[in-house]
């Protein structure tokens, strides 16, 4: 009997495919540091003093913020409604046990993930380039960006329904909107106000920051305080800015592990 | 046979649900200003998308890096440099806050409050922060992304730590081994491929973020962006978005490609 263990193949003794990812990962990192100028003097003294400033919030601030901060809520809500509310159709119009017809579905899947491919704040820049500074600008930005995430989220929801209801409608002669009411809203809708949710989440935490840019809410106040070097106001209102993200982020779990 | 009648509070939940909801819904749009819409807003719109359709092909490379290309590649080496360190960092976070036992522990809820509060501190700001640091540039962009990911990471790599079958490092333990063993040995390979792969799913928000920050002055294409919005010339804005647009769709077909092939 042969003693000697089966060599390995060249590839697997010498760990070429590690080895090579390495090294490609090496080359991109340097890549990478020399086009961001990596290794610039970090000065100390100036995040110090920043960081030291903000140790010690102006509280008097705190009541000037409130309503942006009501406000910024308010956007992230209404946003999320418009665009969860559009994107209803469009997700029945790309399931694929919903419409037969590829090429449909294709268009508009394609469609959806340019929207989808667009970061909010960019969004944000050009809404408030076409309709002015205000919070009108932030709804549309969080709208658009919500309609794209809740399509992607409600139409696979769609797609992974269990297919025996449906069955059951079609065998029975009912109408595609027949199918649509009684065989596939009852088996979505929880996740469907639990996506809404989650995508709620997402948009009071955009919303915080689209002020920056002029499109209404708190993130204003970030930009103004920011501006004029009072870091002690900066503090506040990140802080106010936690708050309120940690206490939506606890009220929507709480409401979609009810759901669930 | 008697249907079992529903007591009153139970059959009347969801119609309270419905009214709170729709009293949420009623103050939050008490909130927005709808009117105040410029007069040219239809006519900005176009604009832009007459932009879209003819972009400034001129501007996407010029030889001497104030280029489309090079902005691109500025943002993509912000998303990746700063994925790749806080790749490193979060995995002693993750430790930290993984809840690996039934009871309560200081240590996990500790560790799991201090990654949401770097996950819920916003980005911007810390790209703010640390320009004051190192001034304008990329060098920013990339210490705040490179914090700013620990949050999201070690969230999900303390939850990938949690989900392992505990048995083959109590195995190394039962055999003698000391619990570096039991890490290097039992841990780490079980939980490799799931930290891989959801720094490549960070990296994919990493690129969107990054294409962004230029907004602060911190590198990357949403400086020039941020300039042709406000010089108002649309086609410079349309080359700019259509390249935007072209990297993040490539980037996310990529890294879910190679997601797919690991997780396979």
């Amino acid at each position: 009997m042969n003693k000697s263990i089966p060599k390995r193949p060249f590839m697997k003794e010498w760990h070429v495919t590690g080895f090579t990812v390495f090294l490609l990962l090496f080359i991109a990192v340097v890549l990478s540091a020399q086009a961001t100028q990596v290794g610039q003097d970090f000065s100390m003294e100036q995040f110090a003093d920043l960081w030291i400033k903000m140790a010690n919030p102006d509280w008097s601030y705190l009541p000037r913020v409130l309503t942006p901060l009501a406000q910024t809520v308010q956007m992230a809500i209404v946003g999320t409604l418009i665009g969860g509310i559009a994107a209803i159709p469009f997700a029945f119009l790309a399931a694929s046990n919903i419409v037969r017809n590829a090429f449909v579905r294709g268009i508009i899947r394609f469609v959806m993930n340019l929207i989808r491919s667009i970061p909010q704040m960019l969004l944000a820049a050009l809404f408030v380039a076409v309709v002015g500074i205000g919070t009108l600008s932030g709804v549309l930005a969080l709208a658009v960006f919500s309609f794209g995430m809740m399509f992607k989220l409600l139409y696979e929801a769609i797609e992974t329904v269990d297919q025996g209801p449906i069955e059951a409608m079609r065998a029975a002669g009912g109408k595609r909107s027949q199918v649509i009411v009684f065989a596939v809203i009852p088996q979505v809708l929880n996740q469907y106000l639990s996506f809404f949710l989650y995508t709620l989440e997402i948009n009071v935490r955009a919303s915080a920051v689209l002020g920056y840019l002029g499109a209404g809410g708190i993130g204003l106040y970030l930009n103004t305080t920011l501006d004029t070097f009072r870091y002690d106001q900066t503090s506040v209102v990140i802080l106010a800015i936690l708050v309120v993200i940690v206490l939506v982020d606890a009220l929507s779990n709480k409401l979609r592990e009810a759901l669930s | 046979m008697m249907v079992q009648k529903r007591s009153l509070s139970s059959r009347l939940k969801p119609y309270a649900a419905g009214v709170i909801a729709l009293i949420i819904v009623i103050w939050a749009f008490s909130g927005i200003e709808f009117k105040g819409m410029k007069d040219s807003a239809g006519q900005i719109l176009g604009a832009i998308f007459a932009g879209l359709f003819n972009p400034d092909w001129s501007y996407v490379y010029s030889g001497h890096g104030e280029d489309l290309i090079s902005a691109l590649f500025e943002t993509l080496a912000i998303a990746f440099l700063g994925t790749i360190i806080s790749s490193f960092i979060a995995v002693p976070f993750a430790f930290w806050a993984a809840k690996t036992s039934k009871k309560f522990s200081v240590r996990s809820t500790t560790g799991k409050f201090l990654l949401t509060l770097i996950r819920v501190f916003p980005e911007l700001v810390l790209a703010i922060m640390f320009i004051k640091a190192v001034g304008p540039g990329a060098f920013a962009g990339v210490l705040a992304m490179g914090v700013h990911s620990i949050g999201m990471m070690g969230k999900l790599f303390s939850e990938a730590i949690e989900n392992i079958d505990r048995g083959p490092e109590e195995a190394i333990i039962s055999a003698g081994g000391n619990r570096l063993d039991a890490l290097s040995w039992a841990t780490l390979p079980a939980v490799l491929p799931e930290f891989i792969n959801f720094t490549l799913y960070r990296f994919e928000i990493a690129v969107r973020s990054a294409s962004i920050l230029g907004i602060v002055g911190a590198g990357g294409v949403g400086a020039p962006l941020i300039f042709a919005l406000s010089n108002r010339s649309w086609s410079r804005v349309g080359i700019i978005l259509i390249g935007i647009i072209l990297m993040v769709t490539v980037i996310d077909w990529l890294s879910g490609a190679i997601r797919k092939h690991l997780l396979k």
